[in-house]
């Protein structure tokens, strides 16, 4: 789905925990994530603070789409 | 001769310690036989014995490769087997993944002969295929039956070290190995030969099949963010409650795509996940965890982007096609575009 979304020319971002998967299906931008029920969340924090762990993970994401890369690229910290 | 010792690795599931609340069984060894090792000491008669089977959930492999690996190499290492069997994994994605890569920290760094078996369209297919046999089996453990033959077949040839074929003699997936061998026919008489069988529409085999590189090149990046619209996508299974659209549980055969104008925040109320291949739990819970809608609506009110988009599209990556994969998003990239989205968050577990 990433690539043919990508193939219209719209950037896509793929927030995703095995990060090797999404290195074979060819995503080029790519966010590691938490894990694999719960990729934007964590359920052992409290609300506030698994809250703040999404928006860093999106803030990730959105540095990720104003990237130019010209490779597939996993954007670690 | 004495009978060739094998380990055998399997997942949570085919250990029968349980489904996906328990994919995050850490690694565990039994003396002996578990689960579908049962086929395989059948199909071995007397001349192979599993000795013993590494268990280990799918989900905390794949969450803690490194780890998981070391463990269970040692624990492998322990029986100093003959040969190594992962699997087979069929179409379930983490387990293959955890059967290649299991399978080729053993052959690399404990110099044991492995095989595994699992599904061409298993992503543990094409991380792996270059570097461990992988036997051809069918998409689901249905196929159980037929795999055992010819992966039981491959492996007593592994563990005897004798000459193992080409990957149609034997049923394992091409490694892209090319081996000199001697043909009863010149070169140039089989390419004519295969050129007039295809000017006649008739039936061919290739020599040389071309690898399928399908490379996207990645799109140009976003400016400003801020001045933008985006678009969630996932193929985490999210839906609004209920499932009005009867999205399959595995194997999907269709997308949704649901207007997300009303909601600032995912609540049990409101969503739940379609998913039948990780642990639903978390996300019935909140489905912001697999698409976060209210993170992403808070950045709008705080202009940190543009506007998000107020449709969101969804389908179940378990088990599903590629070539369905493909289709859907096909569909509803065109849509996109119409309605001006210029970048995409895409989420999947």
């Amino acid at each position: 789905m990433v690539k043919e979304i990508e193939r219209t020319g719209i950037p896509v971002v793929h927030m995703c925990t095995v990060v090797p998967i999404s290195l074979t299906v060819g995503a080029n931008r790519i966010v590691p994530t938490i894990a694999i029920p719960h990729p934007l969340g964590n359920p052992s924090l409290d609300p506030i603070d698994e809250k703040k762990l999404r928006r860093k993970l999106i803030e990730k994401a959105l540095k990720a789409l104003e990237t130019e890369v010209v490779d597939q690229t996993v954007f670690e910290d | 001769m004495s009978k060739i010792r094998v380990v055998h690795y399997i997942n949570q599931f085919f250990a029968g310690i349980g489904g996906e609340e328990k994919a995050d069984t850490k690694p565990e060894l039994r003396e002996g036989i578990v689960g579908p090792g049962m086929a395989l000491k059948a199909a071995f008669k007397e001349e192979a014995e599993v000795v013993a089977t590494v268990i280990c959930g799918d989900s905390y492999f794949n969450e803690n490769l490194e780890e998981a690996k070391a463990v269970v190499l040692d624990m492998v290492k322990k029986y100093d087997p003959d040969l190594f069997i992962a699997g087979p994994a069929f179409n379930a994605g983490r387990y293959g993944v955890a059967c290649g890569t299991i399978s080729k920290a053993v052959q690399d760094e404990l110099g044991i002969p492995v095989v595994t078996a699992m599904y061409p369209e298993n992503p543990g297919v094409d991380l792996f295929k270059k570097d461990v046999y992988i036997v051809q089996t069918g998409n689901s453990a249905a196929t159980m039956r037929k795999a055992i033959p010819v992966l039981s077949k491959l492996a007593l040839k592994l563990g005897k070290k004798e000459e193992i074929g080409s990957p149609s003699e034997e049923g394992y997936i091409s490694r892209g190995v090319r081996k000199n061998i001697f043909r009863e026919e010149r070169g140039s008489k089989r390419a004519v030969d295969m050129l007039i069988q295809k000017l006649k529409g008739e039936e061919f085999v290739t020599e040389y099949p071309m690898p399928n590189f399908d490379h996207v090149t990645p799109g140009k990046a976003v400016e400003d963010v801020s001045k933008i619209k985006i678009a969630l996508v996932t193929s985490g299974g999210i839906v609004p409650k209920g499932n009005p659209d009867h999205i399959e549980s595995s194997s999907a055969s269709k997308y949704g795509k649901y207007s997300i104008e009303e909601f600032d925040d995912l609540t049990h109320e409101t969503h739940e996940t379609a998913h039948g291949g990780y642990d639903p739990v978390y996300a019935n819970a909140n489905a912001d965890r697999v698409l976060p809608v209210d993170v992403l609506r808070d950045f709008e009110k705080e202009g940190k982007i543009g506007k998000l988009h107020k449709y969101f599209y969804t389908t179940v990556g378990n088990g599903t096609s590629v070539a369905n994969a493909k289709k859907f998003a096909a569909q509803y990239a065109k849509e996109l575009i119409a309605d001006g989205v210029k970048a995409v968050i895409l989420t999947s577990t």
